[in-house]
């Protein structure tokens, strides 16, 4: 294996196509870790943006006046201001307001680090998006059709888990993995708060190295892969879930 | 209150129904005995589908009274389950489940309302497809069949319950006129095996043909109704005739 | 009985529509600008009431630096202006590329649009900012070339991106007969192009392109990350300048967030007016 990554220390040596990242073993270590980092943050931040946009789209049908009041703004504050600026506010803002923690070393630390930040910041985010996209799904359930199961003596459980759940899903599909491909691209943002993701790290190798064409080329091709493979798994899924007979 | 064939299976009197100020239906009464079939004939916005909706609870009414085998629809104390055991209904947009296939649609409501064996409701549902002139077509999903065959397998998933009583909401409507055929001889059949229907339609050759009794609403009351000959020859109401000669 | 075309009214039968090409939509409402400022004016009487009688006021440092920030948001929005300009040029042409009967055009299009497209933003920036040259000769002068350019055509790329799905989209939304039409008429595929196909298409194109400058203009704060002198960096500045006091933090970046605000709402409405009015049926 180390004979396949010192073929590049050659190619460095020969060409002068820096690529320090495979052939040592410290950067490739820090780059590596890097994507882990995206991967990671980019998996939390999907995981809580849906549970958030369940749990918005829920309250968004509340008899409540104030409550819907309180998710329409949410959503509209959240959709219309620059993420960026939505993190700092989090993390500077917000996170100087927390109260510090002690660490091993006897200094004081901030309650919640940048990860946690990125996170809840990204989480927020791209959850606005996602309570219009499933109450749209849910919208999109005729109301025929569940008059159909409520003629066919089906009780109200019965008929969200059988039968407006899997339709809402469906039409919901395409907009989550837009979403899902956005997040992963607004992943990056959480270089300016210093979250070790991938850019941050081929930042990192490139002002040790002074490669910096090469780690640009590399991420914009890591970048393109990870996306890319992200946009054919979502449409294999898609397709999977297609009902026979419609769509385009 | 117990039931017996002799008395009317539906029994419709003097029903009020408004939509918040507008009143749709103004003192509605009819009878329907075992094994009738009755036609329900009027002008857009005259209240037919509405009744019928009544009938099956899809609609409170605000004065009168529905009995079906003598269960009190409009109590605010009915049974649901036990009334859609009775009656079945076919809407005009035939409101299939668009992700389960023809078999699955038919066999969902058995099991899942009727709590029977799933072996001994899949034979039940096929040999309702068979009967509905759609053998073969078992496993295809509903964006793969026409409009009529969709309506047949809409009237079949109604059958799989087993009800005394069908309801039908203008369900030729929203046909082709060559499909509009299969799916009254299909009504045509369930109306020869002694089922009770109530129809609401605008096919007045099928009303002609098949009905035991009609009925003509306007502005929400019944103006005048009699068995298809006398109705159809010797309408006395002048709003009766006019209705008739603008579509006969 | 009338015929009628088999066409559902269950909207989750109909064709699944794709999201807008950028995914985003924005729709602004006039309470909500309220809350922002509200936001604003109620953490700035916080701090206030925190304020010993040592430093200014809340509102005072606010006031203080307002006419510097401001001038960094128009600065903001000509750098949004000028991107949006340059990558709807390219975008239009790249566009055209994919639509292109010329095999190898169409791949090279489309391979180019999907790789800008997959990029996130900030890398893009990145890549404009160290791999464009600090300075170029142009007529044997060595002209700098200036942080915020480079910036600008950063992020004029993911644009270029954007408008050429765009461009695509729209053609493609148009009836089959169009082409047909003008081709019965005798119209070269060039002349179909530009007289029939591309006016009517102006329309189609006009909501996601606002979309996309409303996304751009929020994006133009990435730049401050790569060190261009525009309204999050003199925030962060002035707000080094004003001793780093924690209780700044929220009221100055609220008064970034209201800025943003007022420039986004309006096109967010004018943006809701055009799609109204130019409602594609069918």
């Amino acid at each position: 294996m180390e004979n396949f990554f010192d073929w590049f220390r050659i190619l460095y040596e020969e060409t002068g196509i820096n690529l320090p990242f495979l052939y040592d073993v410290y950067d490739r270590a820090r780059l590596l870790n890097g994507f882990l980092m995206t991967v990671k943050l980019s998996m939390v931040c999907l995981f809580f943006s849906v549970i958030i946009g369940i749990i918005g789209a829920w309250l968004q049908g509340s008899s409540f006046k104030w409550t819907r009041r309180i998710v329409n703004g949410y959503i509209q504050i959240f959709r219309n201001t620059p993420p960026l600026v939505q993190l700092y506010f989090f993390y500077f803002a917000i996170g100087t307001l927390l109260p510090t923690v002690e660490t091993d070393w006897g200094g004081q630390a901030p309650m919640l680090g940048s990860f946690a930040w990125a996170a809840i910041s990204l989480s927020f985010f791209a959850g606005a998006f996602n309570v219009e996209i499933f109450r749209s799904g849910i919208e999109a359930v005729p109301k025929s059709t569940v008059e159909a199961a409520e003629s066919l003596g089906f009780n109200r459980l019965q008929i969200y888990r059988d039968i407006a759940l899997p339709l809402a899903f469906r039409v919901c599909l395409p907009a989550l993995n837009n979403n899902l491909v956005n997040l992963v691209k607004t992943t990056t943002l959480a270089y300016a708060i210093a979250v070790p993701e991938m850019l941050y790290e081929a930042n990192q190798i490139w002002s040790d190295n002074v490669n910096v064409t090469e780690m640009m080329l590399f991420l914009l091709v890591a970048y393109f892969v990870l996306v890319g493979i992200l946009v054919w798994a979502m449409n294999s899924w898609e397709q999977a879930m297609k009902i026979p007979g419609y769509g385009s | 209150m117990t039931w017996t064939d002799d008395q009317p299976m539906v029994s419709i009197r003097d029903v009020y129904k408004s939509f918040g100020d507008l009143e749709v239906l103004k003192g509605v009464s009819l009878d329907v005995m075992k094994g009738e079939v009755i036609c329900i004939i009027g002008p857009s916005g005259s209240g037919k589908s509405t009744l019928i909706r009544c009938v099956n609870a899809l609609n409170d009414i605000q004065k009168g009274s529905i009995l079906v085998e003598g269960l009190e629809v409009n109590s605010p104390d009915l049974n649901k389950l036990e009334l859609r055991k009775k009656v079945g209904m076919v809407f005009q947009q035939y409101n299939l489940f668009p992700h389960k296939t023809a078999i699955e649609n038919v066999m969902m409501a058995p099991i899942r309302v009727l709590k029977q064996d799933r072996v001994k409701a899949e034979a039940a549902a096929r040999v309702l497809i068979k009967k509905v002139r759609l053998e073969g077509k078992e496993d295809a999903y509903p964006g793969e069949l026409s409009g009529g065959q969709q309506q047949r397998v809409a009237i079949a998933r109604s059958l799989a319950m087993t009800p005394d009583v069908m309801l039908f909401d203008e369900v030729t409507a929203a046909l082709d006129p060559e499909t509009v055929g299969e799916v009254l001889q299909t009504i045509k059949d369930l109306a020869e095996d002694g089922i009770t229907c109530i129809l609401v339609t605008h096919e007045m050759g099928f009303a002609r043909e098949v009905a035991d009794h009609i009925y003509f609403t306007d502005g929400g009351v019944i103006v005048e109704h009699g068995p298809p000959k006398s109705f159809f020859n010797k309408a006395k109401d002048p709003r009766t005739k006019e209705f008739l000669s603008q579509i006969l | 009985m009338s015929q009628r075309p088999y066409q559902s009214d269950l909207a989750v039968l109909n064709p699944i529509k794709r999201s807008s090409v950028t995914g985003f939509d924005l729709r602004l409402k006039p309470w909500q600008g309220g809350v922002i400022l509200a936001a604003c004016l109620l953490t700035s009487g916080v701090s206030f009431a925190q304020t010993d009688s040592t430093e200014i006021s809340v509102f005072e440092a606010l006031l203080r630096w307002m006419p510097l920030l401001s001038k960094g948001f128009i600065f903001n929005i000509v750098i949004s202006i000028l991107a949006m300009s340059i990558g709807t040029v390219a975008g239009v042409a790249w566009g055209l590329g994919q639509i292109s009967t010329n095999v190898l055009l169409r791949k090279i299009s489309w391979f180019v649009t999907q790789f800008f497209r997959n990029s996130p933003w900030l890398v893009l920036l990145f890549f404009a900012m160290f791999l464009l040259p600090f300075e170029i000769s142009v007529l044997g002068f060595a002209v700098p070339f200036p942080d915020w350019l480079k910036a600008t055509i950063g992020l004029s790329l993911p644009v270029m991106a954007n408008v050429s799905e765009v461009v695509r989209g729209a053609v493609n939304s148009l009836p089959h007969g169009q082409w047909e039409a003008a081709e019965s008429l005798g119209y070269t595929r060039r002349q179909t192009l530009w007289l029939v196909i591309l006016p009517q298409c102006v329309k189609r194109m006009m909501p996601p392109w606002m979309n996309l400058y409303a996304i751009l203009t929020m994006a133009t704060v990435l730049a401050s990350i790569v060190g261009v002198s525009e309204i999050m960096t003199l925030t962060g500045r002035a707000l080094a300048a004003e001793g780093g006091r924690t209780d700044l933090l929220a009221p100055f970046y609220s008064f970034v967030l209201l800025l943003f605000f007022i420039y986004c709402y309006p096109i967010a409405r004018w943006t809701v007016h055009l799609e109204q009015k130019f409602a594609v049926k069918g």
